[in-house]
């Protein structure tokens, strides 16, 4: 599978020093579908600005913390 | 698998099964009568109508199918079913985008048609086909998108 979108994030990770909180849950805190955190984890979807912060709040990590876009050559 | 994306593989299955009981009918027909005499207005009716039935059947079905899945797996059902996300909207968008061009290009194609005085079977026919095959390259997009992402 491709990936459409050069953002990549660390959500991942996250997710294992948040006490290994599974994709389930993180789905459940922000409201999406378990598919739609596999498609963000996997650079698969861009999530709206409003939910990468939702998701940053989550991890209590800034922004910058969850997602990178890499730097213009 | 979301379940947006179960309803659209419902919803290309029955897009895809119906229209070719229709176009199998009135080809049967046209073999023996001519096509100004064809009725098609009655297997046409029947189409959409099962076509929405077969739909909603399908919705139903498939609800209780996730909501058994999601109770098996110790989870809500209504988590599984009710959870419509900002992906699945987007997902949906450009769906019905890609199927809104296609209806429009065969909606040139019936109003060809129309000027060139054809039997109504075949305006009819076509404008049937637009919309079919509006619903199915939109079904086929939104599958693209929630599996190979956008």
């Amino acid at each position: 599978m491709g990936k459409p979108t050069r953002v990549t994030n660390c959500i991942r990770a996250l997710r294992f020093n948040a006490g290994e909180m599974t994709q389930a849950d993180l789905a459940d805190r922000l409201g999406v579908t378990r598919q739609t955190v596999i498609a963000i984890e996997q650079s698969r979807y861009s999530p709206s600005l409003e939910m990468a912060f939702q998701i940053a709040k989550v991890f209590d990590v800034p922004l910058d913390d969850v997602f990178q876009y890499p730097k213009e050559k | 698998m979301p379940f947006e994306e179960k309803m659209t593989w419902v919803n290309l299955v029955v897009t895809i099964a119906v229209p070719i009981w229709f176009f199998a009918t009135m080809i049967g027909r046209l073999q023996t009568t001519p096509a100004a005499d064809i009725a098609f207005q009655r297997p046409l009716i029947i189409a959409i109508v099962a076509s929405v039935v077969l739909m909603v059947v399908g919705a139903i079905l498939m609800s209780i199918g996730t909501s058994v899945t999601a109770v098996a797996k110790g989870r809500k059902p209504e988590d599984d079913i009710d959870r419509k996300d900002e992906r699945d909207k987007t997902i949906s968008r450009q769906g019905d985008l890609v199927g809104y061009y296609v209806a429009s290009v065969g909606a040139v194609g019936v109003l060809v048609l129309t000027m060139l005085e054809v039997e109504y079977v075949w305006i009819a026919g076509a404008l049937y086909l637009s919309f079919v095959a509006a619903m199915i390259v939109g079904s086929i997009v939104k599958l693209v998108a929630y599996h190979r992402g956008f």
